[in-house]
């Protein structure tokens, strides 16, 4: 096989412009606001799994369920169960949030903002990448990213998980105004979580024969429409889960404590 | 109203060349390529551009435009600034014949690395009988005009000369997908779109689907689905337990 390289007489043979790029718009915006976004999810995530203002009746902190071990306050335990007993006494977040994190991580859409925005590969279309070589997702570590489908799997549940959540707040009398936000976060998450890229396969994009299958098809076509609007639940519902979680431990801490909060 | 616009047209022969600067008149309802075939009737005959249908459908003038894949037919000159100065360069991924004109022989080859569609050998011509549903789902990537653009921008290619062999790039892998789709087609697709066609190069940045002037959704309808069908035939242990147990074709 042809090797060549960067200096190679094939690449010669190619315009010989010495610039990164020749854009004129604005193109580094997106990518440094998708950097600015996903960071501070990342700061903030990393607070909020070590803060332990994660319950205030009836609300549990998003970042923090399900709760799953003793250490977990009663109310805050999924169905009442401690299925982790009482060795488990790290913080709860540390639990089961590389689930959720897998799932985000390995999703189309943000390896499409990362590789934008952290590994500028590319920063934006048609402006040079700075890096030598590019193997892309052919092998470790990147391959890794085929596994996303399991990570959906268990998304589906974690976003069942805050769904109960939801409505175990919202049942309280009386329901107060983090019900509503909890809920309206469970709603994005599972629009996130069913548009996704695998669930699309899954339901009937693997068949060849829509016409033999349809309720396959019906569902296919119901996931495609919220997978066309995928990177905006992808932002909206990561926005939401960080507005929630943080207003659940400001209720907790005390810092909200008007009615119905 | 016409007016004056300030053009840098890349020059050059082989990969040698330089921007030129050059003033030129511009009428209203204009497009780039008017303004290029002004440029080569007034001031440089010997102006290579290659164009065609001027109308955006025979994929023949694209071109880069203020450093973004375009096509010069499809670019009204109304969308920038009268004082603004465009520049105007072949594609960056292709080699450069004559000042606008690439080859791109490229593609041509990889089109010829993918085998043709395959029907069963007991279905005759004639006897084929597919539902709406069960094609319109390929029929979006037929849209296709074959004018390189996602090819170009594409920077597995486009920054990585070296990965050249080892990826046929995002119009083919579509190809591939809309084939893998087909109700009919047999041949063996997912294996080979992998370890042939380079289809784990793609990190799913979108820029093909960003520049492509027929707005086909390459990466969320072709490439991603493409890549979950290899998934489903190279990584998922669930599902070669399924086709095992069950003796499902994969």
């Amino acid at each position: 096989m042809t090797q060549t390289t960067a200096e190679s007489a094939a690449r010669k043979q190619r315009a010989q412009i010495r610039v990164r790029t020749l854009r004129t718009d604005r193109w580094w915006l997106a990518p440094a606001f998708t950097f600015a976004g996903l960071l501070l999810f990342l700061i903030y995530g990393l607070w909020a799994i070590f803060d332990k203002s994660y319950f205030v009746d009836p609300y549990i902190a998003p970042f923090s369920s399900p709760c799953l071990a003793t250490s977990c306050p009663e109310g805050a335990r999924l169905f009442g169960l401690a299925p982790f007993g009482d060795w488990y006494t790290l913080p709860p977040g540390i639990l089961i949030l590389g689930l959720p994190g897998g799932f985000r991580l390995t999703c189309y859409y943000y390896r499409k903002a990362y590789y934008r925005s952290f590994w500028l590969s590319p920063p934006a279309c048609a402006v040079a990448e700075p890096h030598g070589k590019y193997t892309g997702e052919t092998r470790l570590p990147l391959i890794l990213q085929n596994i996303h489908r399991y990570f959906f799997y268990f998304a589906i549940v974690i976003g069942l998980i805050l769904t109960y959540d939801a409505v175990l707040a919202l049942v309280h009398k009386p329901a107060g105004l983090g019900s509503w936000i909890l809920l309206a976060n469970a709603v994005l998450i599972l629009c996130y979580t069913f548009g996704c890229h695998s669930c699309r396969h899954i339901t009937a994009g693997r068949l060849n024969h829509f016409s033999r299958h349809p309720l396959r098809y019906k569902a296919w076509t119901l996931v495609s429409k919220l997978n066309a609007r995928h990177q905006q639940f992808a932002w909206a519902s990561l926005f939401s889960v960080m507005i929630a979680d943080l207003y659940v431990r400001l209720v907790a801490k005390g810092v909200i404590n008007f009615p119905f909060a | 109203m016409g007016y004056k616009a300030k053009f840098r047209v890349w020059r050059g022969e082989g990969g040698e060349g330089r921007l030129e600067d050059f003033t030129v008149e511009v009428n209203e309802g204009e497009v780039v390529l008017d303004v290029i075939h002004r440029l080569q009737a007034t001031q440089a005959p010997d102006l290579a551009v290659r164009w065609n249908c001027k109308a955006g459908k025979c994929g023949s003038c694209s071109m880069e435009i203020n450093g973004k894949p375009r096509l010069g037919c499809m670019t009204r000159m109304s969308t920038f600034e009268e004082s603004e100065t465009i520049t105007v360069t072949p594609l960056r991924t292709f080699p450069v014949i004559k000042d606008l004109v690439t080859d791109v022989s490229f593609n041509y080859q990889k089109a010829r690395e993918i085998p043709s569609f395959t029907p069963p050998a007991d279905v005759k011509p004639g006897e084929y009988r597919m539902q709406q549903v069960d094609v319109e789902r390929s029929q979006e990537f037929r849209k296709c005009i074959e004018c390189f653009m996602c090819q170009n921008v594409c920077h597995v290619i486009r920054d990585h000369e070296e990965n050249k062999p080892n990826f046929a790039g995002p119009r083919y892998l579509m190809r591939i997908a809309e084939l893998d789709m087909h109700p009919y087609d047999v041949a063996e697709r997912k294996e080979s779109a992998q370890e042939e066609h380079g289809l784990g190069y793609c990190n799913i940045t979108k820029c093909c689907t960003e520049v492509c002037p027929e707005h086909i959704k390459i990466t969320d309808n072709a490439l991603i689905p493409m890549k979950e069908r290899v998934v489903d035939r190279k990584y998922d242990p669930l599902v070669w337990l399924g086709s095992k147990i069950f003796k499902r074709q994969r």
